[in-house]
């Protein structure tokens, strides 16, 4: 039993016509190694393997993946977090376009992050030295600023699968409230009037995929929700 | 900011509040018809209509209905607008749809009104 079972979605548009599962046999010696192991042994013998990598240690947010159908970074995920009968299964992100094999174009994603103007805007003098936030000011961005942006949460939610150029997604809605939310930004007011449509944020129906996958423990449902009280305590 | 024009407020927020408000109001009146159906047991037709002879019952009975259109119309635009991707079959459904909603609103008043 010490020979994993691997299936990995192999596509590469110049020589296949249609994407196919290929399986591996993975010799793992027992030990409960992270699933980026696993695509670096199975690269050295079979270098058209294509997938995103970076870091390696859950910052970097280029290896979000569905394993065994659920989304996350291979890289922090061990096998005995996913891996059931011995058999791993790995998959693109669903709902982005496949660039070739485990790489997905994220050119959606992140048009949508670029779509909430993801930057500071203050339209008040610049003080000398800097702007200062008060210690409860500076907590409010906490459990917001930490996303790397590895879209594993949009590409498990049905709403941004449908409708990828309309809704927002749940991870540049968390990036959204993150300026919302910061008392240094003073274009609340035009930020919230860009969301109020039935699209960018309310094509949320709050089912929480995205908190279940988040790799670094985010709520965009939480974050959505405080979007939805800022638009309604501006617009009754 | 993403326009449309086949929802019902024009506006995701207003779609949004009718939606929660109409579910409660939906909610009290199916709480209410089978609570009285509970305690009628034997129900005749002499009680059943002179309970919808009363004006409170009229109102409330015209309120769930008029909920009901709004909240079928939020929910079935959201439907439509996540799996119907060919422009055609959207809008003819969108277009089925309101018909019937409005067949159905316009015949419940003449039911609770005509008699």
């Amino acid at each position: 039993m010490s020979m994993l079972q691997v299936s990995i979605y192999r596509y590469n548009p110049e020589t296949d016509s249609a994407p196919y599962m290929q399986e591996y046999q993975v010799d793992t010696q027992g030990r409960d190694l992270m699933v980026l192991n696993i695509l670096e042994m199975l690269k050295a013998e079979d270098t058209t393997l294509a997938y995103r990598r970076s870091c390696r240690e859950g910052v970097c947010g280029s290896d979000g993946m569905n394993m065994n159908g659920k989304n996350g970074l291979a890289c922090i995920t061990s096998l005995s977090d996913v891996v059931k009968n011995n058999k791993l299964v790995l998959r693109p992100l669903p709902g982005l376009p496949v660039v070739r094999d485990l790489a997905v174009d994220m050119g959606l994603f992140y048009k949508q992050y670029e779509r909430i103007q993801p930057y500071l805007q203050n339209d008040e003098p610049a003080p000398a030295i800097e702007r200062l936030q008060s210690p409860e000011e500076r907590d409010k961005l906490d459990g917001l600023y930490e996303c790397i942006l590895c879209a594993c949460c949009s590409t498990a939610c049905p709403s941004f699968w449908w409708n990828p150029d309309k809704f927002v997604g749940p991870a540049g809605l968390l990036q959204s409230y993150r300026f919302l939310a910061d008392s240094r930004d003073t274009a609340t007011q035009a930020r919230l009037a860009e969301l109020q449509d039935p699209f960018s944020v309310f094509r949320c129906r709050g089912i929480m995929n995205c908190v279940a996958v988040c790799p670094k423990g985010l709520n965009p449902t939480r974050a959505i929700g405080k979007i939805r009280d800022m638009l309604l305590a501006n617009a009754t | 900011m993403v326009t449309n024009i086949t929802n019902l407020g024009r506006s995701g927020l207003s779609d949004w509040l009718i939606q929660r408000v109409s579910a409660v109001i939906l909610a009290l009146y199916t709480l209410f018809i089978v609570a009285y159906l509970l305690f009628n047991p034997g129900l005749d037709y002499y009680t059943w209509s002179g309970l919808f002879a009363q004006t409170w019952m009229r109102i409330f009975s015209l309120l769930a209905f008029i909920s009901l259109a709004a909240h079928a119309w939020v929910g079935l635009w959201t439907v439509t607008t996540d799996y119907m991707k060919s422009t055609g079959v959207r809008l003819g459904t969108q277009l089925v749809i309101i018909l019937a909603i409005f067949v159905f609103l316009v015949w419940g008043i003449q039911v609770l009104w005509g008699a």
